[in-house]
């Protein structure tokens, strides 16, 4: 078997004496995506920003394709480069159009020329049928519009591994829906993806695998059937069932 | 939950445009009406309310017993377009003043903030000893500091030093300045969401991009209202420096008085710094409320 492109070996993160990850072992492979779900709290956006080295962990090992990412000499800004990551809010830079947004990265990090960078951008806004908002400016987009703009310009750098965090939950129930098939048809491209949402329904769609977190423990995992449809854990079933009253399954 | 709604922004705002197809409704075309007439009955008001104050407020001033003196002391005309000339002159000093200022004050005032807002370990001491200089000088009366340098370094009689109290009031402006608007950048700086920061890092950049492509931009188009008024207050308090005798607008305006006792060059003097910081003020307030709107039409806290 190839070399997985995420692998977690036993990482532990806590902030001061609130531990809020333990023990956090899986694995990504190339083309598949691997959905968090949990209740708020349960370390899902820590967990994603220990991959993206916002965060530094206290212990255990990250390895992104075979290399170890979280070792001392490592240098931060250039693991950023093969990772896409985009929020849960406040993602796109206010004072800049969407397009000044997508090549910010490519043109100033990755070198490219700004002719080429331009010329992939609208590229990627035509093809998520976003070509005609390449001039506005954040604010007058609408909130699933501004998601998709924050994957597109994740996605003009050529990430290795998308790392999306509750991309859908500050958004109106009607937006979510657009965001969440631009994610899905990434999916179907080979994009290799790790997620946290609260969209059990979408988990089930677009998961290779589904971990429920909680208390920064990973208590079960397996493919969305086995853990949405047939989950062991009474914790697991008690928070589907909340999900499930709260309307989101 | 985001307001997305945008409520109230169209109050007054031009009807859309549907082509030509359009024509206001019955209902429309009274409603412009009536709104009309009431705006001309707005005016109307307050034209009549303005003239009747500022009306009583004139006659008061010019029927009052002492009228004439008044006049004659702050007021004589003739007296005040012969001595303008000098004042303007002086007033040159002022503007050359504010200039080299100003722009020192920019430079160190953005230094000092990014030091003081930057985590590097390696700065530690630095980052102390500014925040040390900005808690003194924004508590010690300008004046003071004017003479403490005006006076004080020539008396120390270090060779090399400059005696002249045009340079040494000048860098007395600049000290105080600084360490008002490095607050007042800093504070800018500050209000940018982390998560913008956070995005920045998250897309590659290194800190030093992020400062000057994500968060500087942003900090800067916070601040430019309040370092406009800085300005203001830059100008007219470089005629502090007259106490050490820099002949500026100010001590052009005390030479004339001193020699004649009429004030009228002093009213004179007045007058130029209004032409400036006037229009200067309204445009900063004209500023401020654009931004201010367009933060509320966002609709977001
Ligand atoms: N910078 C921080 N300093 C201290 N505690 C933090 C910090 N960031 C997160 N935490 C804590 O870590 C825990 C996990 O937070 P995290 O944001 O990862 O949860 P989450 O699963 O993403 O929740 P949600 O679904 O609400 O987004 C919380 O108890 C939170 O208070
Ligand atoms: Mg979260």
């Amino acid at each position: 078997m190839s070399t997985p492109v995420l692998r977690l070996e036993k990482v532990r993160k806590s902030f001061g004496k609130e531990i809020v990850l333990e023990d956090i072992t899986f694995t990504v492979p190339e083309h598949t995506a691997t959905v968090f779900i949990g209740a708020s709290g349960s370390g899902k956006s820590t967990l994603l920003r220990c991959v993206n080295l916002l965060d530094q962990i206290d212990d255990g090992q990250i390895l992104l394709d075979g290399s170890d990412i979280s070792a001392a000499e490592v240098n931060p800004d250039e693991v950023r480069k093969k990772l896409g990551m985009v929020f849960q809010s406040f993602n796109l830079f206010p004072h800049m159009t969407v397009l000044e947004n997508i090549i910010l990265a490519p043109t100033k990090v990755q070198g490219v020329s700004k002719e080429v960078a331009i010329e992939e951008a609208k590229d990627l806004l035509a093809k998520f049928g976003l070509k005609d908002k390449a001039q506005q400016y954040p604010d007058r987009l609408s909130g699933g519009q501004q998601q998709r703009v924050a994957i597109i310009r994740s996605l003009a750098r050529h990430p290795r591994l998308l790392l999306l965090d509750e991309v859908t939950s500050a958004l109106d129930p009607v937006l979510v829906n657009e965001v969440l098939s631009t994610v899905k048809d990434l999916k179907e491209e080979g994009m290799t993806m790790v997620l946290a949402t609260h969209e059990m329904g979408f988990a089930k769609q677009v998961a290779d695998e589904v971990c429920y977190l909680q208390n920064g423990r990973i208590l079960e995992w397996g493919t969305p059937q086995q853990i949405l449809e047939n989950p062991q854990l009474d914790d697991t079933k008690e928070f589907l069932r909340r999900v499930h009253d709260a309307g989101r399954l | 939950m985001k307001d997305k709604s945008g409520r109230g922004s169209n109050n007054g705002a031009t009807p859309y445009d549907f082509g030509g197809e359009w024509t206001p409704s019955e209902l429309e075309i009274a409603r412009r009406l009536a709104r009309k007439k009431k705006n001309q009955r707005s005016a109307l008001i307050a034209a009549l309310s303005s003239f009747l104050v500022l009306g009583t407020l004139v006659l008061v001033i010019v029927t009052s017993p002492g009228w004439e003196t008044l006049r004659n002391t702050f007021f004589k005309w003739a007296y005040g377009v012969e001595v303008l000339p000098k004042i303007i002159l002086g007033f040159g000093t002022n503007a050359m003043l504010t200039v080299i200022a100003g722009t020192s004050v920019a430079l160190i005032g953005l230094a000092i903030a990014l030091l003081r807002t930057s985590r590097s370990p390696a700065l530690t001491p630095f980052r102390f000893l500014a925040t040390v200089y900005v808690d003194v000088f924004r508590g010690i009366p300008m004046l003071l500091v004017i003479l403490l340098v005006g006076f004080g370094i020539p008396a120390l009689q270090i060779k090399g030093l400059t005696n002249n109290v045009l340079v040494l009031g000048t860098i007395a402006v600049i000290i105080t300045y600084s360490a008002y608007v490095a607050e007042v950048i800093r504070s800018g700086i500050l209000t940018v969401h982390p998560s913008q920061r956070a995005a920045a890092r998250s897309l590659g950049l290194s800190n030093a991009q992020t400062l000057r492509h994500v968060v500087m931009p942003q900090a800067i188009k916070r601040v430019t209202p309040p370092l406009l008024n800085d300005l203001v207050a830059l100008i007219k308090d470089t005629g502090l420096v007259s106490i050490l005798g820099v002949t500026d607008a100010v001590r052009a305006a005390q030479i004339q008085t001193a020699k004649t006792f009429n004030y009228t060059p002093y009213v004179m003097a007045a007058i130029i710094f209004l032409l400036v910081t006037i229009p200067l003020t309204r445009f900063t307030d004209r500023m401020l409320r654009n931004s201010l709107e367009k933060q509320n039409a966002q609709g977001q806290a």
